[in-house]
């Protein structure tokens, strides 16, 4: 490349793009700069002064986080001067700093630690009395301890720049300046935990995990979160098989470290005393406490006896899960009565693009692309990592965003152009905005569920109508949403959006309507808390984690793994196949996957080898875009993005497909169950909307 | 306004000539005595010859810094697209330093004739003069003194009628020794928190509100008006090569006529001194003095004997600074003026940067144990070696002005240090008393 830059570092011949920051470009080589304030991707602060640096013929020590580099440069970091510098700023740091570290949350995992290890001062020469302030509590979530704060600003601008929001501020100056809330003694915001997790040192705690534990006694196990579709990783801690803990600090996933209040804190439903651990049987019309053999014998005896059978799939079971459910409703149960709660129109979108190809966005093409439209979604609500990426992608690209939503979106701040849509009625919005958009060199359109059916069509038609590449994201509502679909879990289409063979069978209200049917399998749904079950006849089979209102209807109720409990695969909004892993070993309950294979068992038929792997390969085999090798997979880097060859034969009528309209703080069932999101709930978290 | 100090004989009175003239501050004084003449003068002048001008009575900037004036003006970019601003530094702050005040008091009009030839030759259509807090009364002043220019057409629209248009507004800042940092002062003008800001991009690139700025002090803008009118050349002359003009001097301390005093650069430090102020009160000796307010290495009186210009100060390794002389004699107990010098940096320290920040506080408190009489010997090494530590590391000078002082504190007085210390009976113990 032309515009390389050649300097030195240490004695090393380094090259570097032009503009780049010293303090990455030694990175580059190899070398460590450290530094506190210094965080790629957010505004440059030059505080800390850890990463002074020696560059020659300038007068003093510079900070590399500030000076670009430039031809024939000459830095050292090493150098006897620089050490010195480094050694007395460490010691200032300390001299307020409590040295708390045996009881700090922070402690084995600081950097103010791990700075002082590697260049502190074996001896400390502080001997006055320390600054000290109380300990304040912002939120259920957020505590800050002023005297552990270095005042590196992270979380302010993390708050600020990265979430949208910035609920942070600095008030006081010189030894008593602290990080505060905007509101006074509270914070009214996202309740991200953000600031807690960017937190180098233990000033910012976390209500969930505060005093827990001590994070070297934790097993760190990478999975992806089970509540939202945007399928963030995140890495649960566990101890004692307790999950104690929510971050990606490893940065590994589609989502690098962001994680939004349910990535965070939202799995504490997984040890809810409500978790069913035991089957439950109907007997005399009550519910009772059974064991496993003689709840599965129930469901198998029913299952033998055949009828009108209709099943409802999950949007949060694993693609192998929802896959065998499919397999078992249409091979052994032979019925196509099988659906699940609908909540983007995947099916019509993958039709409209068919035989196209790079149509379908990632969340790395929010981040990337020239420019977005938003067309009816509030993405800093449902989609909160879909809208972080475009959030940084204005900040680091200063792409154009477009909105067009029935109301006030965060969105709107950065947007170029935004507009409201009355009724639904979201093309005249749109259509407003198409000479700027033509204006663009690239688009990605993300949409939520009031572009449906023809309105997709539409979408398309007017996408294709600007005359610049344009790529689409169906938004969906649930971790697995678009892997229920992908999956086959629809009437009329298979796996991959196939044709069924046979006549396409009951929607999801219809089979709730259907005033014949003789059994109902409701695996990880809850329909009847929006539906009626007509037929008092019907034999209900539940699998799930609490006893929801469907479960409350069941004849047997089987208890079901939550998905941090399970390996497996899910696909996320973007169609990023993603692996879950297990986290914690269950107790009473077993996964989905084991429950219909002991069933099938029970029938005596055989299912082939019943276990995720087994499962997944058949579903590489058969099911388009997911053949792809594992590790792939492994890492997020898998993307089911490329359209059907040749129409979807749906027939699915669009008005099915309803979003839950979730905000930050819920996801259906799982999230009433969240103690601390509850909490948090209480919060006027709006405000930011 | 009443003057503060009568006026010496000795004195070269450029910026301060009306100073005691009745209604010095008025329009009409001002005009009759030769007022906005300057400015009518480069009506006829083109924006280079202006700077040309400037640059050529080498005024140096009289903030503190003292970076060349007329180069300073030269960086504003020329034929840029929207607005270029001034911004006139009146946060006077540091320890000892009392003259804008004065200048603005008594003879505003000639900082506002200044302003308005700076923003001829950058083409500025706005400017803010930002006084510190404290100076309340003063803003009052100011206030009147605009009104009464809006009223008068010499601000606003079609200046004198010379088809210029210039608006100028005064601000307070909240009273912050960092806002008097130039970069800080533009962060609180703008409505924020007053820390300083990364340079580059300097003010001259990207000031005010992103814009190109020219930030100068209110001596600065004051000198202008009589350079214009009587040539660079002129004002040059009155000081020593490169150290043009005449500037203000803030005697303060133990002299027998302290006060505020214009005299030519390049003065003998210790003739103003016994001349101008009056030698030593009460008959006793001079032990040291502060050249040029509180953040400017000490001189011991053996060392005073030095001509009163940049480049003089520099080699005795110091700074003429802002302008505020103490002097102090024989009694004077160095190790209470050290603590009382960190005492005031460790409240004005803005936190920003961690050296500064926490460094203030570590001196501030380390001092204040000596002077309690529980300092141990290895004190007395660390004040100089933590001062050493911030030397050059803070974010913004405000750490350097902390330091500079104490290291030559310590390092000249150092007995007196160790005479504490040895009150102490704990003093060579390895166990230290914690005051």
């Amino acid at each position: 490349m032309s515009n390389m830059v050649k300097l030195t570092i240490n004695e090393t011949a380094v090259e570097a793009p032009a503009g780049t920051l010293l303090i990455d470009a030694a990175k580059l080589a190899g070398i460590e700069i450290p530094a506190f304030c210094y965080y790629e991707g957010m505004s440059l602060q030059a505080a800390c002064r850890m990463c002074l640096v020696e560059i020659e013929k300038a007068p003093k020590l510079m900070a590399a986080c500030v000076v670009p580099v430039a031809e024939g440069m000459i830095v050292r970091t090493e150098s006897p001067a620089v050490v010195k510098a480094r050694k007395t700023t460490l010691e200032f740091l300390l001299t307020n700093h409590p040295l708390d570290c045996p009881v700090c949350d922070k402690g084995g995992e600081c950097e103010l630690q791990d700075m002082v290890f590697k260049y502190g001062a074996g001896e400390s020469r502080f001997t006055e009395v320390k600054q000290h302030v109380p300990e304040k509590q912002w939120s259920p979530v957020v505590f800050y301890d002023g005297p552990r704060c270095i005042l590196c600003y992270r979380c302010v601008r993390v708050c600020n720049e990265g979430m949208g929001v910035g609920a942070l501020g600095i008030v006081n100056r010189g030894v008593a300046a602290e990080i505060a809330p905007s509101h006074g003694d509270h914070l009214e915001c996202d309740e991200c935990g953000s600031c807690i997790d960017i937190c180098p040192v233990g000033a910012l705690t976390s209500g969930a995990y505060r005093y827990k534990t001590r994070p070297w006694e934790m097993e760190h196990v990478g999975t992806i979160c089970t509540h939202c579709s945007n399928g963030c990783k995140t890495t649960l801690g566990v101890r004692n098989n307790e999950i104690v803990r929510g971050n990606n600090r490893d940065r590994s996933g589609v989502n690098g470290e962001f994680l939004c209040v349910k990535g965070r804190y939202a799995f504490d439903f997984n040890h809810h005393p409500e978790r069913l651990q035991t089957p439950l049987l109907r007997v005399n019309g009550k519910l009772e406490e059974v064991s496993w053999s003689r709840a599965l014998q129930a469901v198998v005896e029913k299952f033998k006896a055949g009828g009108k059978a209709g099943v409802v799939g999950s949007t949060r079971i694993a693609n192998e899960e929802a896959y065998l459910l499919q397999k078992f409703a249409r091979t052994v149960l032979k019925t196509n009565n099988i659906d699940h709660h609908r909540s983007g129109d995947v099916v019509t979108l993958l039709d409209s693009l068919s035989g196209k190809t790079a149509t379908l966005g990632t969340a790395d093409d929010c981040y990337n692309a020239k420019a977005v439209l938003i067309v009816g979604a509030d993405l800093s609500q449902q989609q909160p990592f879909l809208a972080n990426q475009i959030r940084a992608n204005h900040r680091h690209h200063k792409a154009g965003i477009y909105v067009a939503t029935p109301g006030a979106v965060r969105e709107d701040k950065i947007a170029k152009a935004s507009a409201r849509t009355a009724d639904g009625n979201w093309l005249p919005a749109v259509e407003s905005m198409a000479e700027k958009l033509k204006g663009e060199k690239e688009l990605l359109v993300l949409f939520g569920d009031s572009v449906k059916g023809e309105g997709v069509r539409k979408l398309v038609a007017f996408g294709e109508s600007l005359g610049i590449p344009v790529k689409y994201i169906c938004l969906v509502d649930y971790a697995n949403s678009r892997g229920a679909m992908d999956m086959g879990l629809l009437p009329d289409l298979g796996p991959g959006y196939h044709a069924v063979e046979g006549a396409p069978g009951l929607t999801l209200p219809q089979m709730m309507a259907a005033t014949d049917l003789d059994l109902l399998w409701v695996v990880g749904a809850n329909p009847l808390a929006r539906h009626t079950l007509a037929s008092s006849k019907a034999f209900v089979v539940v699998q799930d984690l609490f006893l929801t209102e469907t479960a409350q209807r069941a004849d047997v109720v089987l208890p079901a793994a939550s998905a941090y409990e399970k390996n497996g695969t899910v696909t996320n909004v973007c169609g990023q196949v993603q692996r879950l892993k297990r986290g914690v070993e269950t107790v009473g309950a077993k996964t989905d996957l084991n429950i219909i294979g002991l069933i099938a068992r029970g029938m005596g038929v055989n299912l082939g080898k019943v276990d995720a792997d087994a499962v997944f390969a058949e579903i590489q085999k058969t099911v388009r875009g997911y053949n792809v090798p594992l590790p792939v997979i492994v890492t997020g880097g898998a993307a089911q993005t490329m359209p059907v060859n040749g129409r979807v034969p749906s027939t699915v009528l669009p008005e099915l497909i309803q979003s839950s309209r979730d905000t930050l703080f819920t996801t259906g069932t799982l999230t009433r169950y969240s103690k601390i999101l509850n909490e948090v709930m209480e919060a006027p978290g709006g405000l930011y909307r | 306004m009443k003057l503060y100090n009568p006026p010496s004989p000795l004195e070269t009175k450029v910026i301060s000539k009306r100073f005691g003239v009745e209604n010095s501050w008025r329009l009409d004084t001002y005009l009759a005595t030769g007022g906005f003449e300057a400015f009518k003068k480069t009506m006829e002048m083109s924006p280079d010859q202006i700077i040309d001008e400037v640059k050529a009575s080498s005024l140096r900037g009289r903030g503190g810094a003292g970076f060349p004036t007329g180069l300073k003006w030269s960086f504003v970019p020329k034929n840029v697209e929207g607005p270029t601003y001034i911004v006139v530094n009146g946060d006077e702050s540091e320890p000892g330093t009392c003259k804008d005040r004065l200048l603005i008091e008594h003879d505003p009009y000639q900082m506002i004739e200044g302003i308005l030839i700076a923003a001829r030759a950058v083409g500025a259509s706005k400017g803010w003069v930002y006084i510190r807090g404290e100076y309340r009364y003063l803003i009052d002043h100011l206030d009147s003194v605009l009104k009464e220019a809006y009223q008068r057409g010499y601000l606003g629209k079609n200046i004198a009628g010379t088809g210029f248009d210039f608006d100028l507004y005064s601000q307070t800042g909240a009273g912050a020794y960092e806002c008097g940092e130039e970069s800080a002062l533009l962060e609180s003008l703008e409505g924020k928190r007053g820390v300083p800001r990364i340079r580059p991009p300097f003010p001259a690139v990207s000031g005010a509100f992103q814009r190109p700025t020219v930030l100068n002090n209110v001596e600065t803008f004051s000198s202008v008006p009589e350079i214009i009118k009587n040539g660079g050349k002129w004002y040059a002359d009155l000081g020593t090569p490169k150290n043009g003009g005449t500037r203000m001097v803030c005697l303060a301390g133990h002299v027998n006529k302290p006060g505020v005093y214009e005299v030519p650069l390049g003065m003998n430090m210790m003739y103003f001194i016994n001349e101008i102020g009056g030698g030593m009160w009460k008959g006793k000796k001079m032990k040291a003095t502060i050249p040029g307010g509180s953040s400017c290495p000490i001189l011991r009186a053996d060392e005073c004997d030095i001509p009163m210009d940049y480049d003089s100060m520099a080699k005795a390794g110091t700074m003429l600074g802002s302008g505020g002389m103490m002097v102090m004699d024989e009694d004077t107990d160095m190790v209470k003026i050290a603590l009382r010098i960190m005492r005031f940096y460790k409240h004005e320290s803005c936190g920003w940067c961690i050296p500064c920040r926490e460094g203030t506080t570590w001196l501030q408190k380390m001092l204040a144990r000596i002077v309690d009489g529980n300092g141990a010997m290895r004190d007395v090494d660390m004040v100089g070696d933590l001062a050493k530590s911030m030397l050059g590391r803070t974010f913004c000078p405000l750490g350097d002005a902390a330091a500079m002082p104490t290291i030559s504190i310590v390092e000249k007085f150092r007995p007196e240090f160790e005479a504490y210390v040895a009150r102490n009976p704990f003093a060579n113990s390895e166990l230290v008393q914690v005051g």
